[in-house]
């Protein structure tokens, strides 16, 4: 009973957040100073086209009800309908969720493959060659604007070696892998460090840790103790970084697809701006913090599956 | 202690001598890049602005050490007056809201209460949405600009910072000297700001160097996105996303302000990097 009470109250705890957020994504279009009508037709907007949009987005109502509408037609789905493109919010929104989510996830792999050899190199070799050589390309690859990183990835690996696409999304799933191989490695390198430096962390507790002094007294190999106990502990910590640092996985893939001109959430969010598309950003807020939210649940559920000690603290 | 360790000038060396190799190689690096901000017009002849098409996408030379662009402005004159932009601006975002946000940290961890219950709960909805989306979205509300990237930074940075004064204030008012100073019949204001703010200012102050990094790559990445400083403006973001038009035949227009950023922020990254050795923190790499 203990999991379920687990589960129920972590979700509780979402709801106040989940309000927080819809209120902001709602208020959005309200705060525009001006009339978002106008701004968004460039002032060109006669009376009856102003009154025609405010009906139909519902904005002739009182306050209070259009957000009761709002978050109730979130609730089925229904994000409202964008003017400028005349088409449901849900659809725009809904065909760039895949690519954004396939985006991450290869991005994140790309970045678990870069940090977990180089932060296990740094904690063996602790203050020595290694270890401040990997902490100092670190410390420069943090401070790489993924936006100048994604450009040199592409002059270099799209153009003079002519290796990879550096546009677009592909149309099978090879051929995707393909065109998201450069924007992914451009997020990658700006996760990697971050990761390095909390999984360095924790594979030197563990290697300093009696247990190992043990397995080496019983005779057990340093490979063996590698697989078996310090990338077993190494597992927590990678899920964490990677869930606290969602948000600035998000962040970056924004600038990465607008720059390789991906097709996802980003891209769109930064053409929505351009646009003043006001019933698409506010969509997409909702969507990009609920992506954040569910992220970080899913990070706290997998936690009691690696360590069932959380249920009891 | 020796008669020269009591003159100011004896304890600067000293303090100097205690420095990390990190934090001595990042101030001085540092400090160089605001020397050239500031010395910028002396150490170039040409002007940021004005044009000069006949010279349009010259390579590097020795006229041009970084070539020109394809308005024929020399690009090294640029990269040097971008200091003046993205210097000052990742200054204020950062240290303007690092002091509210620790105040308001403070104040809710060492009270409790509604204050802190609703200070909470507005953490969690801004920690909810990823911080590029949020300020993208203030930006969208308000209209792009320099002055609506202040406000947008002002009104999200500094709950990083509230964060972390909230946990360590928790930590903080159990002990002794609290307790001590609560017996004394201090007030509440007064313990919290003379006796334990100087305490945990120091977590902030490190977590401050990563941010002033993360905020120049905010500033350029929104200029990038053609929603922070327009052109002409010299500022490194805008200078990057200018010359991929470009990227063909002239790669020093776009590729050299991005070094520029990498520069600067190394050096930044540095100086946290010291500090958090010399003041004994641990480097939060984000929150």
């Amino acid at each position: 009973m203990l999991l379920l009470d687990y589960i129920l109250g972590r979700l509780a705890q979402m709801v106040p957040v989940i309000i927080g957020v819809s209120l902001i994504a709602f208020l959005a279009i309200h705060l525009v100073p001006g009339d978002p009508i106008q701004i968004m037709m460039h002032g060109r907007a006669t009376p009856e086209t102003l009154a025609a949009a405010h009906a139909k987005l519902g904005l002739d109502r009182p306050l209070l009800i259009q957000y009761g509408r709002f978050i109730g037609n979130a609730a089925l789905g229904d994000l409202g309908t964008s003017i400028i493109q005349n088409a449901p919010v849900s659809g725009i929104v809904g065909e760039k969720l895949g690519p954004t989510v396939f985006l991450l996830v290869f991005s994140s792999i790309l970045a678990i493959v870069i940090a977990l050899p180089l932060s296990l190199l740094a904690a063996r070799r602790v203050d020595r060659a290694a270890d401040h050589a990997i902490r100092l390309v670190g410390i420069v690859g943090f401070a790489m604007p993924p936006f100048w990183v994604g450009i040199l990835l592409m002059l270099f690996f799209g153009i003079y070696l002519d290796w990879f696409p550096i546009s677009g999304f592909g149309k099978d799933f090879i051929d995707r892998l393909w065109h998201a191989v450069l924007p992914s490695a451009t997020i990658a390198l700006f996760l990697a460090p971050i990761l390095i430096q909390s999984l360095r962390a924790s594979m030197l507790d563990v290697l300093t840790a009696d247990y190992i002094e043990v397995a080496r007294a019983k005779g057990l190999g340093e490979w063996r103790i590698l697989v078996k106990h310090v990338l077993r502990n190494a597992l927590i910590p990678v899920v964490t970084v990677l869930a606290v640092n969602i948000g600035w996985l998000l962040s970056g893939a924004v600038v990465v697809e607008y720059l390789f001109s991906y097709p996802g959430l980003g891209s769109l969010l930064v053409r929505a701006v351009g646009y003043r598309d006001y019933p698409v950003i506010q969509g997409l807020s909702l969507v990009f913090a609920v992506l954040v939210i569910v992220v970080n649940l899913l990070a706290d559920l997998s936690y009691m599956l690696i360590d069932r000690r959380v249920l009891t603290s | 202690m020796s008669v020269a360790a009591a003159s100011p000038a004896g304890r600067a060396a000293a303090e100097l001598a205690r420095w990390p190799g990190a934090l001595k190689i990042g101030a001085a690096m540092l400090a160089l890049i605001v020397l050239a901000g500031l010395a910028a017009p002396w150490l170039t002849p040409y002007d940021p602005l004005t044009q000069d098409l006949v010279n349009a996408l010259q390579p590097p030379s020795a006229r041009h050490p970084f070539g020109t662009d394809n308005f024929g402005r020399d690009v090294l004159t640029r990269v040097l007056y971008g200091i003046r932009i993205d210097l000052p601006m990742g200054f204020f975002m950062t240290y303007v809201p690092l002091i509210y946000g620790i105040v308001l940290g403070a104040l809710a961890g060492y009270f409790g209460g509604w204050f802190d219950a609703v200070l909470m709960r507005i953490l969690d909805v801004t920690v909810a949405f990823p911080f590029l989306v949020l300020i993208i979205v203030i930006v969208a509300i308000l209209g792009p600009g320099v002055h609506n990237i202040y406000i947008a930074v002002f009104l999200t940075a500094w709950t990083m910072y509230a964060r972390l004064a909230r946990a360590e204030m928790l930590v903080e008012r159990g002990k002794d000297y609290v307790l001590a100073a609560r017996t004394l019949g201090f007030g509440p204001w007064r313990i919290v700001f003379r006796h334990v703010l100087p305490n945990i200012a120091n977590s902030s102050i490190v977590f401050s160097m990563t941010d002033f990094v993360l905020t120049i790559l905010l500033v350029s990445g929104l200029s990038f996105l053609g929603l922070g400083i327009a052109p002409p403006e010299p500022e490194w973001g805008t200078m990057v996303a200018e010359g991929r038009d470009f990227i063909f035949d002239a790669w020093w227009i776009c590729t050299l302000p991005g070094l520029a950023i990498v520069v600067t922020g190394s050096a930044l990254s540095l100086v946290g990097d010291g500090l958090a050795q010399r003041l004994g923190e641990r480097r939060h790499a984000l929150l």
